[in-house]
């Protein structure tokens, strides 16, 4: 069918290439701009000065501890929520999605209430790296879940059930038979959340206190530099977290090929 | 089923998945009740309506307000040119929608202050021209439209491609113009899926901190948002208003949770 020419097509193509460039391309570029502004050793002598370049090392390190956490447990409750229907799994299923709804600053509120100066059970994680970790694993805890889940769903037990009656034990079977279906998903979605545990701001302020070569995320740092009207600085560690997005970004596109190719 | 693995694997495997959202999720947030109401109900009451909550409760809804309604014609614009259009750079422009998922939100606020600071050229002409974007309402608008942008898209764009553009075509051969066929037949048709996308980007909007932490400035009384007002509270020792003003966001958090689980759309996985 002769698709009808008209006005609307480019002109809301214009504008819509007008509002990203205004809103999101050309900022970003500034960012990448400023980061490059006095050459490349300027740029890497300001990422590697001592505080921002330990801020990134601590960010890299505690997303990759929570993006492993998340591996192993969002597979776990995803296969919980679909195989193993238990009274309450509908609340449960809502709950998942809790932490992509809540503000992150209410995040970081939320898990100082219990893991807090003032905790009730008198674990205290506030000012320490494992109060980082904590909170980055708060707000990436649906990525897994909510990728795994569905794939699981359409997961014919057909297969699982042959292996079974041809012998197989219960392991062989999760590692044979369940593993490598639920594989790539359980990689894009350990990919999703370390990509925003890289990223993660609101949620680190509260309970880790910010200090200096401690506690102090990628972001915050990022925040104090330019607080500190230090831009540089903070365009060199900002343009690095835009260059770890995208390489999880190109990695994920990878898993998707292989995916489609797989069939 | 004959391949189920045995009862004692099944409530071991039960027993670490929810014991893990129980201390990292559910006991957490029962204490946030519990502390938000420890003073007592008219401490709760009073803490969000004092003048400075107030005044942060309607900076946020402005914002908020504005963001959402640019992102919503964006969103369905977009849509409707990703689905309904072929040109050349589609899959470009496609990945360019995704990009602020991407982006930490602090990189969000420096970046718009590179552009629109007042000692940057393009600021420094508009704030000369009358129009403050940074440290003012507007450049806390531009954050929030940054990090919802993909929200209303993603959600109407699939039902779109769903419905197909049979009814579309009807309309305009039968002498429709532009216009009567986007508010009788497509609006109509995906009223739901952006209903949904409008539900996630108000909430996410609701509850922006980073970016909007950065160019706001922070100023009390001035720009202070709600997000922003729990933060402030807390750093100050004022505990109950922190939890108050954090917990009256919770609420919106899970309503908002609540009404899009019923609006989504079949086959929305998220």
């Amino acid at each position: 069918m002769v698709r009808r020419r008209h006005w609307a097509g480019p002109t809301g193509l214009g504008l819509a290439v007008i509002y990203l460039s205004l809103i999101v391309l050309i900022p970003l570029g500034a960012v990448v701009y400023k980061s490059q502004e006095g050459g490349f050793s300027a740029f890497w002598h300001a990422l590697t000065a001592p505080q921002p370049w330990a801020a990134l090392k601590l960010t890299v390190y505690s997303s990759l501890i929570v993006a492993a956490i998340n591996l192993v447990m969002g597979t776990l409750i995803a296969w919980v929520l679909v195989r193993d229907r238990f009274p309450g799994a509908g609340i449960v299923d809502t709950l998942i999605d809790l932490p992509f709804a809540l503000p992150t600053i209410v995040a970081g509120l939320v898990l100082l209430a219990l893991y807090g100066p003032n905790s009730p059970v008198h674990v205290n994680i506030a000012y320490a790296k494992i109060g980082v970790v904590a909170a980055l694993l708060f707000v990436t805890l649906p990525f897994v879940v909510r990728t795994v889940q569905p794939v699981l769903a359409e997961l014919d037990t057909d297969m699982e059930e042959a292996a079974a009656s041809l012998g197989a034990s219960q392991w062989a079977i999760a590692r044979r038979v369940i593993l490598p279906n639920l594989l790539p998903a359980m990689l894009a979605g350990t990919a999703l959340s370390f990509a925003r545990a890289v990223s993660e701001f609101g949620s680190t302020v509260l309970i880790s206190g910010n200090l200096p070569f401690k506690t102090e995320v990628a972001a915050v740092n990022i925040f104090n530099q330019i607080e500190a009207d230090n831009t540089l600085g903070a365009a060199a560690l900002s343009t690095a977290l835009l260059v770890i997005a995208l390489v999880v970004m190109l990695l994920l596109e990878v898993v998707r090929r292989w995916v489609a190719r797989r069939g | 089923m004959a391949n189920a693995p045995s009862r004692p694997a099944r409530y071991g495997i039960r027993f670490v998945a929810l014991g893990y959202l129980l201390v990292l999720l559910v006991v957490p947030l029962i204490l946030v009740v519990k502390r938000t109401f420890s003073s007592g109900l008219g401490a709760f009451f009073d803490a969000l309506t004092g003048s400075q909550a107030a005044h942060a409760f309607e900076i946020t809804a402005i914002v908020a307000g504005v963001a959402v309604l640019a992102n919503t014609i964006f969103g369905v614009g977009a849509a409707l040119l990703l689905v309904r259009h072929k040109f050349p750079g589609r899959r470009l422009f496609d990945a360019v929608i995704d990009l602020p998922v991407a982006v930490s939100p602090v990189v969000v606020g420096l970046a718009l202050t590179l552009i629109y600071g007042a000692h940057e050229p393009v600021g420094g002409w508009l704030t000369r021209h009358g129009l403050q974007i940074i440290f003012s309402l507007p450049g806390m608008v531009l954050a929030t439209i940054f990090v919802g942008l993909p929200l209303v898209v993603r959600a109407v764009a699939p039902v779109l491609e769903e419905i197909g553009d049979e009814q579309e075509q009807a309309a305009y051969t039968l002498g429709s113009s532009v216009w009567q066929t986007f508010w009788r037949i497509t609006l109509p048709s995906i009223r739901g899926a952006l209903a949904y996308g409008v539900v996630l980007a108000l909430a996410r909007s609701l509850g922006e901190y980073g970016a909007v932490a950065v160019v706001s400035g922070r100023i009390l009384g001035q720009t202070q948002t709600i997000t922003l007002f729990v933060e402030e509270r807390f750093e100050n020792f004022d505990q109950t208003a922190a939890y108050s003003a954090a917990f009256a966001l919770a609420v919106l958090a899970v309503l908002s949770l609540l009404v899009a689980r019923r609006l989504r759309p079949a086959g929305h996985t998220r």
